[in-house]
């Protein structure tokens, strides 16, 4: 019983600090706000995910990524892994440090609060200017699109807001 | 309608025989649709006008085959087989998607000399999303309740699609005098095809009496008025409603095209069902 009452979710919590983006290896699921919830029952654990794009193909590795870290941690029995819907992730559940991150690793965090409908402004990631183009709306994943900075004349990717 | 039905859960859905059978039916048309499209997309690798083009159609087509697998999961959730045999082991005449995301993209083979046609890429691609949106605002009303939610969470990712295509269609449209042409061929061409989209086949009443989904010709009418009024901002004349079709992808009848289809996506898997990759 004492050692079951040592497992709390906070300590899941922190496991899945360590679990990263497969794309974005800098930021973790958690601070890209796709860990919806954690319960744990007897040492078993379940997790809620919310995936950013439904038809993203990175899911079976955030799943097995997921179970390989938190079956890590001491006194957990069984991980079970859930992709959820409902809520909906949006780009507004990014932390603020999951959002400096991006930046940091080239990609330009989504706006806040933004309308669907509505093209959104992009300010470099290098040098914060915002004098950027949009190429390709699509870039090598479907949630990020490819701009080019006219002002330090680099390309960089950005987080499509949704 | 039946007023006021609402399932909660797959288990809830399985409890009701008639239900289950027209949200079966509905759950192949939408995963079929989308599988079939996403393939005619992924043939296109590499051989795109540029190579941006080529990065940004296979993050849609892949996009897209995901929204197929998430349908399929629904149908193995209801009981209809596992997600990966229903999308590979299906006889051609057992798929329910619409004819029009089944024609080949032209001519030739696309690992020998392919012939495709760029102008049918667009306009196909673009109307058929068109017609998808359409489709999910309605489902999002849907009386399936895990269909309504997945419904709204695509809409936010069909947006991001249906800006790439209004973009090559303002640019076709607008480009040249023969970009202009190959357009209004292409058009001309999708619309001989483009009424089995709205078409619900056989079970198409049970689907609408249970609220999964709102009448074919609603549908057709908010899906003709988009289109129309795109259409004509482009400058493509417009071509008034499309005649139905003698047969229909929605009862099983497909073309020569769909059978080819079938038998290169699932050659992997026939050989070999426990590949990975």
């Amino acid at each position: 019983m004492v050692q079951q009452d040592l497992l709390t979710e906070e300590i899941i919590w922190k496991a899945l600090q360590e679990v990263k983006d497969p794309e974005i290896p800098p930021v973790s699921m958690v601070e890209m706000g796709m860990i919806h919830k954690v319960s744990i029952e007897n040492g078993n654990v379940a997790v809620q995910v919310l995936p950013t794009f439904v038809g993203c193909p990175a899911l079976d590795i955030m799943r097995k990524a997921i179970v390989q870290q938190v079956q890590a941690v001491d006194s957990v029995q069984k991980v079970t892994v859930d992709f959820i819907f409902e809520p909906a992730w949006s780009s507004d559940r990014i932390s603020e440090q999951g959002r400096e991150k991006l930046r940091e690793f080239g990609i330009a965090p989504p706006p806040l609060h933004h309308k669907a409908g509505e093209l959104w402004k992009v300010d470099c990631p290098y040098c914060g200017s915002p004098y950027t183009t949009m190429d390709n709306l699509f870039g090598p994943a479907a949630c990020r699109s490819i701009l080019y900075c006219k002002h330090c004349k680099n390309p960089f990717e950005a987080l499509k807001p949704i | 309608m039946v007023e006021g039905i609402r399932i909660a859960t797959a288990e809830e859905a399985k409890g009701n025989e008639q239900y289950l059978t027209a949200l079966q039916e509905l759950l192949f048309q939408l995963a079929d649709d989308d599988f079939v499209l996403a393939h005619r997309g992924s043939e296109w690798l590499g051989l795109a006008p540029h190579i941006e083009e080529d990065v940004a159609f296979s993050s849609i087509s892949q996009d897209t085959m995901g929204h197929s697998v998430m349908f399929y999961e629904m149908l193995e959730e209801l009981g209809a087989g596992r997600a990966d045999d229903l999308a590979h082991l299906r006889s051609p005449d057992e798929f329910r998607n619409a004819i029009l995301v089944e024609r080949a993209n032209g001519e030739g083979h696309y690992m020998e000399d392919p012939q495709y046609d760029w102008a049918y890429a667009i306009v196909r691609f673009y109307l058929y999303e068109l017609f998808k949106l359409v489709r999910l605002e309605s489902l999002h009303r849907s009386s399936y309740q895990p269909l309504a939610v997945i419904a709204k969470k695509m809409m936010t990712e069909l947006r991001y699609h249906l800006y790439h295509w209004q973009v090559w269609m303002e640019h076709l449209a607008n480009g040249s005098e023969e970009s202009h042409k190959r357009m209004e061929q292409a058009l001309e061409k999708v619309w001989t095809d483009v009424a089995d989209l709205y078409t619900f086949g056989p079970k198409g009443k049970e689907m609408v009496r249970f609220g999964l989904i709102e009448g074919e010709e609603l549908l057709a009418q908010r899906w003709l008025e988009k289109a129309r009024q795109a259409l004509e901002s482009y400058g493509f004349t417009w071509l008034g409603k499309p005649e139905p079709m003698q047969s229909s992808g929605r009862a099983g009848q497909h073309t020569g095209d769909m059978a080819r289809a079938v038998a290169t996506l699932s050659e992997v898997y026939r050989l070999d069902p426990a590949a990975n990759w």
